[in-house]
């Protein structure tokens, strides 16, 4: 191998990235959209739930339950309202998904001290807020009416032992359990595998379909220099797209960085050579840009997206789709971001998904190397 | 390296290429010299860009044999590489790069040493005349500019065997003149010159000639015996009044071919001896009340020659296809 040859292909590879505005706002303005885009629109935080509330009794009661409510950050009242046809109103036209109904003998029958329902009904179309927001509810509702059933018993006299049990939770790696704080390292692989891939798609497509390529095979160049010299200038280009990503979830979404940042650039050169290498054996097999391009789209968006892990849990999926993930270079770029951000821990832990990358890069180089022939047809 | 004793830079011994049920080139041999103008001439479709390819090593042929610069063409197709220089039919260097940048490039490919480098890209530079054009992408250069960077591109690295495929297709006639001067001093510097073109007269200015037909090469010799030694035919150049109807009349005798307008007069193709023709004609023009001026037997020229070719290798295959069916 000569690295003059590679040194040509390579800044020849540059100015076409160079001159071609597309090309240059395709490797580094779509990362960066797609990064602000899903960072601020994907949250699965379930907060200021919008609400109504058919508060029948209006007592001091009833007004001093609906209290607990509008003083939690996980429901936004909406707005009171008088009847079931209203309720079912405000849900319908997506105002509200919650509403909760309170009976007309709400304090009565709590001053009887007998048990009181309380409605909740949710809007089951999104099954996961639902879900969610009711669990909130029950926590709400159970936390007040203990509250009353202590008070009762002091009033009683007896002698009531705070609680039992008292729970103490402590989340670990991402305490105020943001779901930011986890989604936006995992978009990071995300976004590099599809647009990765997607660069090096055109870049061998384009000289067959321009005609260059006949020239170019003319040449003693070998086959390693080739795709050598066609990596480096987009492997350039990713390496910065990650560091505008870290930049941008230090300071845009400050996602906490508790690992090193070198490992990530270390980690993400080896994903970058694997992922790259895709997109060039698709390329090489495709010898048509448009086709090229779609394939890397397809080859790398789903898979990564879906089955990385990146914010569908792996666990909960079926066996044979657990099975296919582990062919998933993402998910293994996924495992470490995550780890490296929010874990902070270091290579000897992440060991084996980044021997799982280095396979990957080594295989994809080698296809791609064994694909591409110095022949016409 | 395996460079050859003899004087052969190129040597192809039944060489086919098929596409499918479609036979590109067929079963053809001949040599190239060292420092020859090879012209391989013929219609388009007729295989001539199949087989360049498959001599400089981007194009495997489905049987026969051959070698380049002494490199068989089947397994030493890489060694075949670093000893020509290629300039195919579409212009193949890159639009959005500069004249210069081009260069860079194929000196860094050919991995020319820096100090010999910039001595050869003035010289290309010169040799094309862009001296004032160095930083223009070469998207915007005229068709004879281009042609001639890609020739310069091609031969960056001096390498002793050139193909040029239609090298001069879609240029002015000046720049064509400009080429082929380019062309007779790399001969003259003992480079060969591989060079396809269905150009007549550019095939005059080659050493030696080849005409491939329909995958097949149908004639092979010098320009001077292609049109004194494989022409059967004989040409008459006649000179009357009245020459279109003229035509009808020569037209109906025994003996004669073929009988087209060229120019002023007539050119009548007989597969008798032209001294013979020459007096019946006479005759029976003169029976007719045409007057003949002039009538004398000329040397056919090569597009004569090829159409004569061309024609009798239809009449051939025509033939055999009746008697197959």
């Amino acid at each position: 191998m000569r690295l003059s040859r590679v040194w040509a292909m390579a800044r020849k590879e540059y100015l076409h990235i160079f001159r071609d505005p597309r090309s240059l706002g395709m490797g580094i303005a779509i990362p960066m959209i797609m990064l602000i885009l899903f960072g601020y629109a994907l949250t699965l935080d379930v907060d200021k739930v919008p609400m109504v509330i058919w508060d029948q009794n209006r007592s001091q009661t009833s007004r001093e339950f609906i209290s607990h409510f509008l003083g939690s950050r996980y429901f936004a009242l909406q707005g009171y309202v008088d009847s079931y046809q209203k309720v079912e109103q405000a849900i319908d036209e997506r105002r509200a998904l919650v509403a909760m109904v309170i009976p007309p003998d709400f304090a009565g029958r709590l001053s009887a001290g007998r048990t009181t329902p309380v409605q909740m009904i949710a809007d089951g179309s999104d099954s996961n807020t639902a879900t969610i927001s009711l669990g909130y509810a029950e926590i709400i509702i159970s936390a007040y009416s203990q509250q009353i059933a202590v008070k009762e018993l002091q009033r009683q006299g007896a002698r009531v032992m705070a609680d039992p049990l008292d729970v103490r939770p402590r989340v670990w790696y991402n305490a105020d359990l943001e779901s930011r704080n986890y989604i936006i390292p995992g978009l990071i692989a995300v976004i590099m595998m599809v647009i990765a891939a997607l660069l090096t798609s055109l870049t061998v497509a384009r000289e067959w379909e321009q005609g260059t390529m006949e020239q170019l095979i003319s040449t003693p160049i070998k086959t390693q220099e080739l795709i050598l010299g066609k990596l480096l200038p987009y492997f350039a280009i990713g390496l910065f797209d990650v560091l505008l990503a870290v930049l941008m979830g230090e300071f845009l979404f400050q996602v906490p960085l508790r690992g090193q940042p070198l490992l990530i650039f270390a980690q993400a050169a080896i994903f970058l050579i694997g992922t790259l290498s895709l997109g060039m054996l698709i390329s090489i097999a495709a010898k048509n840009q448009l086709f090229a391009s779609q394939v890397a789209m397809v080859a790398t968006f789903l898979p990564a997206f879906l089955l990385s892990g990146f914010a569908y849990p792996i666990r909960s999926m079926p066996i044979v789709l657990q099975w296919i993930t582990y062919i998933i270079p993402a998910k293994y770029f996924v495992t470490l971001l995550k780890g490296i951000y929010l874990k902070g821990v270091g290579p000897k832990v992440l060991a084996v998904e980044g021997l799982f990358l280095v396979f990957f890069a080594v295989i994809m180089f080698s296809l791609a190397n064994k694909k591409f022939k110095k022949k016409l047809v | 390296m395996a460079i050859p004793h003899d004087n052969r830079a190129v040597v192809v011994r039944d060489l086919e290429r098929r596409f499918g049920t479609f036979m590109a080139v067929n079963r053809i041999s001949f040599e190239v010299n060292r420092g020859e103008i090879f012209g391989f001439l013929g219609p388009n479709g007729a295989g001539k860009s199949t087989t360049i390819r498959i001599l400089c090593g981007i194009l495997a042929p489905s049987g026969g044999t051959g070698s380049v610069a002494g490199f068989d063409i089947v397994r030493e197709a890489e060694q075949i590489k670093t000893h020509i220089g290629y300039m195919s039919q579409k212009f193949s260097l890159y639009e959005d790069l500069t004249v210069e940048e081009n260069l860079n490039f194929y000196a860094g490919i050919y991995n020319i040493p820096e100090a010999r480098k910039k001595e050869r890209k003035e010289w290309v530079i010169e040799m094309s005349g862009l001296q004032d054009h160095r930083l223009s992408r070469t998207a915007l250069l005229s068709g004879g500019w281009k042609q001639r960077l890609a020739l310069g591109c091609a031969i960056l690295h001096e390498p002793p065997i050139i193909f040029l495929d239609e090298p001069t297709s879609g240029v002015d006639p000046i720049s064509r003149r400009r080429f082929w001067d380019l062309i007779y001093e790399l001969s003259g510097k003992g480079v060969t010159v591989f060079v396809t073109t269905h150009y007549m007269d550019e095939a005059e200015y080659c050493d030696r000639i080849g005409l491939i037909y329909r995958g097949a090469l149908i004639a092979l010799g010098t320009p001077e015996s292609l049109k004194t030694e494989w022409m059967e035919e004989e040409i008459l150049e006649l000179h009357c009044d009245r020459p279109q109807e003229a035509m009808e009349e020569v037209e109906g005798l025994e003996g004669i071919k073929e009988v087209a307008l060229f120019g002023k007069g007539l050119h009548v193709v007989t597969a008798l001896e032209a001294h013979r023709i020459s007096d019946s004609i006479q005759q029976r023009l003169k029976d007719q009340g045409f007057q003949v001026f002039r009538i004398e037997k000329i040397r056919p020229s090569l597009e004569d020659v090829f159409v004569s070719l061309i024609e009798a290798r239809d009449r051939e295959e025509a033939s055999q296809q009746e008697v197959h069916q």
